[in-house]
């Protein structure tokens, strides 16, 4: 086991961050109270240095690294920048929030730094451990996060559901994966594509693995039926902390679906094994997701059920089966991710000490209160719904694109229906805000940064819907030259 | 033709000026956000004119033609072109939206600059429909005209506005969607391709065909909007605003009737073919049902948004025929219709803006206070019963003669319209105008103000000339009609 500096040189963000992570501990301590916002601009500037890093060292050919632990490709490079600029726009919004519920100190940051960590180890594993290991950082950062505000009964039962939850997923997922090594006998997912390419797999086996597998990602993505976790957490965690969950670690699961199911068990058999599976995921996650949100009455848990709606969507990318599709999944969780980020940062917008404006009803007369963020969510809301020109449409047209192409009018057809029946509670959002007279007249006061950001954000669901063809090839090339 | 892309001017001029108006902010700049609006508006018809006076009747290709790549992962082309169907729906969009402004300009008080810049944004996006060659561009404008118009029912709305926005908003959302997996289904079939002239040459199996065809019925005869699935416009037209009255009825109907000319006919010609029966059925009990559903109306405004349907639905019996004379009778009955009831919401409006009621029981002997009101509601309820010499009459005449060749008993049963129009209409024009005053609230009204006079005069005069002088809009339409009929005629499905 030598490393060559190569090595070395393909991990490069990845140790930046890491020993980013330690200075920021360390440096942390020396910080008084009101120093703190030292350590929010060390952790931002750190996430765009790691940024810079990937867009310098970009590569347009798969370079396979650290003993096969690890690879760095295009796809990686694409998700690992959106990771960063989801993680550095949830600390911009979360910045006064956290800081009026006394979170804001240095574990705040240096737990977020590490579920980024997380994050990019999933998107660049090329082995079922560091696969693991990935996700593990990840989730033991959130489960803490959570958690963070420990004398809240809210959040310390969300973290313990999550937990439990999170726990037996891993466990499946682990299950899986040992069946697969089972059959195998590897653990480095070309080598496993390899073995089953040659045939010398057993199938039986293979098949019993895969199911857990799908039941493990089922699990991290909250696809129906293995989403009960989802709507408590994202209702319980502090707001900060939903926002987090619900944006960037869907890229890194995205990348986990196509390391585990594409990379290493794509072949055609197996493909229609689980796209038998991943269709029931689909149509389950949407028709409950879609039906179940209609009747919420708290925006954060609406959010929870929308998400899982989307999850099927972006199933139905994934289960087309072919590059077209893949990279149509890609830019449907890149676009959810913007439309996400903005919701969850309206709800902190609104939010204030002892208020956090996440029941529908605070959303009131927002029109009245301020035209513009009534704009912006009004903007995000039709995104999530699929309404053009913004961009939540371009993701939708692209994913049934793709499944119409698979050959599967019908599922397009049943997409389309449930879509239909989540357009009527993202409308009552902007109902309230449009036809409804304000309850709370309290003026908004969140710092100019967030502000700002939003705006940015909410514009940016129009503008990349009036030209979305960037993005889209963006994504088309990552899966391309990396798959 | 001088190289000025007269399209996209007369697409985005609205829109931006909408955007200026809507920058003007809250309601103190309100009297900025009127004038803004009335220039932008006027601005936005003015930009029109190129293309009316450079356009060429007799050309067969679509005119003023704008190409450029959009989208490249999907070749979806920001592709602009007209005939002269889309022409006289331009126009007539244009310049309604005047007339809308105007009509709003005292009346809505709150949020004005919202208001109008909802309708303004609107108006470039219903010329974007009728200019879009590309499906996938004409989709986009199509359903970014639900946003502007949801808003305007759901805040300027009456009482039960929510109830009618949404209920607007998830119809049409409905037939959208389904139009949308067709139109994913068409690009795969013709290789990789939206543009709308693909689309016509593409060669289909009947059963596709015939699921293409129920796929755009869903979002074409929600917006027509045709018998079973017409219920929400006369809970939207209620509801909303005069302004959004006025759209609606004469623009946004439209959409449908339009579609059915762009898509449903020439993609899958067969297929229309083989249901025209269904159609031309739905298209009777819209003329005959529904005709006798406004006749019991006691709301106004529910009257007119029932005979809306009922005259909408000659529209599509035209365009079924499969005869000359019947579709070019539908697209001037669109036209027609398009003045005729934005004529008699504003009518509806003026009175209601003194009363605050719709009811017709609220009503009687206006015409002691509103001699001149009287007068010009007179002419516009003549003309949606279909007088000669209205604009009225003519599409609705040259649909019925069309419907003769086909089958007399469509043809009589469609004549039964003039009857019933007439009943309705002129029934509901006597209780509220003449009569004695039954209404305390009515002696004091006041007539007609300069501003009112204004936009009914327009209307006036664009309804006695179509009626008096439609020879240019039959010169309009002649080629594109022809050559509908004439790509119509060939069956698609391979192998014949």
């Amino acid at each position: 086991m030598t490393l060559a500096p190569a090595d070395y040189l393909a991990a490069w963000p990845e140790i930046l961050l890491l020993t980013m992570v330690c200075v920021i501990l360390v440096a942390d301590l020396f910080l008084r109270d009101d120093q703190r916002s030292t350590t929010f601009a060390l952790t931002v500037a750190t996430l765009i240095a790691c940024a810079a890093v990937i867009v310098v060292s970009a590569k347009p050919e798969v370079t396979h690294a650290l003993n096969g632990m690890f690879v760095d490709d295009p796809l990686a490079d694409t998700l690992k920048i959106m990771v960063f600029i989801a993680v550095a726009a949830m600390l911009i919004y979360s910045r006064g929030y956290v800081a009026a519920r006394g979170m804001y100190r240095g574990e705040f940051f240096t737990l977020v730094l590490f579920a980024t960590l997380g994050m990019m180890v999933m998107i660049s594993a090329n082995h079922l451990l560091s696969l693991y290991l990935g996700l593990e950082l990840l989730s033991l950062s959130l489960y803490a996060l959570v958690a963070l505000q420990r004398d809240s009964k809210d959040n310390t039962e969300a973290a313990m559901k999550y937990f439990v939850l999170g726990a037996l997923a891993s466990g499946m997922l682990l299950y899986g994966m040992s069946m697969i090594y089972g059959a195998t006998g590897q653990l480095e997912i070309p080598k496993i594509a390899q073995v089953i390419a040659d045939g010398k797999a057993n199938g039986t086996i293979l098949v019993f693995g895969l199911v857990f597998l799908v039941a493990g990602i089922g699990f991290k993505l909250g696809a129906v039926p293995f989403h009960m976790w989802v709507p408590d957490v994202y209702q319980g965690a502090p707001t900060a902390v939903a926002l987090l969950i619900s944006s960037a670690p869907k890229l890194a699961a995205f990348a986990f679906v196509m390391r585990l199911l594409v990379e290493a068990l794509g072949t055609a058999s197996l493909l229609a094994e689980w796209r038998q599976m991943l269709i029931l995921l689909a149509v389950a996650s949407m028709a409950v997701g879609n039906i179940t949100a209609i009747a919420q009455t708290n925006l954060k848990r609406m959010l929870a059920y929308s998400t899982i709606s989307h999850m099927g969507f972006l199933l139905l990318g994934v289960l087309a089966g072919d590059p077209n599709g893949y990279s149509a999944a890609m830019f449907y969780v890149a676009v959810y991710t913007l439309t996400s980020l903005g919701a969850f940062g309206m709800i902190m917008l609104l939010a204030r000490e002892g208020f956090e404006a996440d029941r529908l009803e605070d959303f009131k007369g927002l029109n009245r209160r301020s035209p513009w963020y009534a704009f912006v969510m009004l903007l995000l809301m039709f995104s999530m719904a699929g309404v053009p020109p913004t961009v939540g449409f371009y993701a939708k047209l692209s994913v049934l694109e793709s499944v119409v192409n698979a050959g599967q009018i019908w599922l397009a057809v049943v997409a389309v229906v449930f879509s239909l029946v989540g357009a009527f509670y993202y409308l009552r959002v902007v109902r309230l805000m449009y036809f409804d007279e304000p309850v709370d007249t309290t003026p908004i006061r969140a710092d100019a940064g967030a502000r700002l950001l939003l705006s940015v954000n909410g514009l940016a669901a129009l503008a990349i819907g009036i030209l979305p063809g960037w993005l889209m090839e963006l994504c088309r090339q990552a899966i391309r030259s990396s798959l | 033709m001088n190289g000025m892309p007269w399209l996209s001017v007369v697409i985005w001029t609205p829109i931006l000026a909408g955007l200026v108006v809507l920058a003007t902010g809250p309601d103190r700049n309100a009297a900025t956000a009127r004038w803004l609006a009335l220039a932008g508006a006027v601005l936005g018809f003015v930009v029109t004119i190129p293309l009316a006076t450079g356009f060429d009747v007799t050309a067969r290709a679509m005119q003023f033609v704008e190409l450029k790549e959009w989208i490249e992962r999907y070749h979806i082309r920001y592709h602009l072109g007209i005939d002269g169907i889309s022409l006289l729906l331009i126009l007539l969009n244009s310049f309604t939206t005047i007339l809308v402004v105007i009509a709003g300009w005292k009346v809505i008080d709150s949020r004005v600059a919202q208001y109008m810049g909802a309708f303004l944004v609107m108006s470039g996006l219903m010329n974007g429909v009728f200019a879009a060659m590309d499906a996938m561009l004409f989709y986009v404008f199509f359903e970014a005209t639900l946003i502007p118009m949801f808003l305007v029912i759901g805040v300027w709305g009456g009482p039960n506005r929510v109830y009618a926005a949404v209920k607007f908003f998830l119809y049409t959302l409905l037939g959208s969607l389904l139009m949308l997996v067709a139109l994913i289904y068409l690009y795969n079939a013709a290789g990789g391709s939206f543009s709308i002239a693909a689309f016509h040459e593409l060669p289909l199996a009947m059963t596709a065909q015939v699921l293409i065809f129920l796929a755009f019925l869903v979002a074409f005869a929600v917006k027509v909007p045709m018998w079973p699935v017409h219920t929400w416009l006369p809970d939207a037209h209620v509801e909303a605003p005069t302004g959004g009255s006025v759209v609606l009825a004469a623009i946004a109907l439209k959409l449908g009737g339009y579609g059915f000319i762009r898509f449903s006919l020439p993609i899958v010609p067969d297929a229309s073919h083989a249901l025209s029966g269904l159609m031309i059925g739905l298209s009777l009990i819209a003329v005959v049902y529904i005709g006798l559903v406004a006749l019991v109306q006691t709301d106004m405004k529910k009257l007119i948004a029932y005979s809306s349907i009922s005259h909408m639905g000659f529209v599509t019996l035209g365009l079924f025929l499969f005869d000359r004379l019947a579709v070019e009778g539908a697209v001037i009955q669109m036209i027609s219709h398009g003045f005729v009831s934005a004529a008699l919401f504003l009518c509806v409006g003026v009175l209601y803006d003194r009363l605050h009621s719709r009811q017709i029981a609220d009503y009687g002997g206006v015409v002691n206070r509103m001699p001149v009101f009287a007068a010009f509601f007179m002419l516009f309820a003549m003309a949606n019963a279909g007088l000669p010499g209205t604009s009225g009459f003519v599409g609705e005449f040259m649909v019925i003669m069309g419907a003769t060749k086909a089958n007399f008993w469509i043809a009589f049963a469609a004549a039964t319209t003039l009857i019933f129009g007439a009943a309705y209409t002129l029934w509901m024009y006597k209780r509220v105008v003449f009569g004695a005053v039954a209404n305390p609230h009515v002696g004091e009204l006041q007539d007609i103000e300069t501003r009112e006079w204004l936009f009914l005069a327009l209307l006036a005069i664009a309804v006695l000339a179509m009626g008096l002088y439609p020879a240019p809009f039959n010169a309009v339409l002649e080629t594109p009609v022809g050559d509908l009929l004439a790509h119509v005629a060939k069956t698609k499905i391979p192998g014949n």
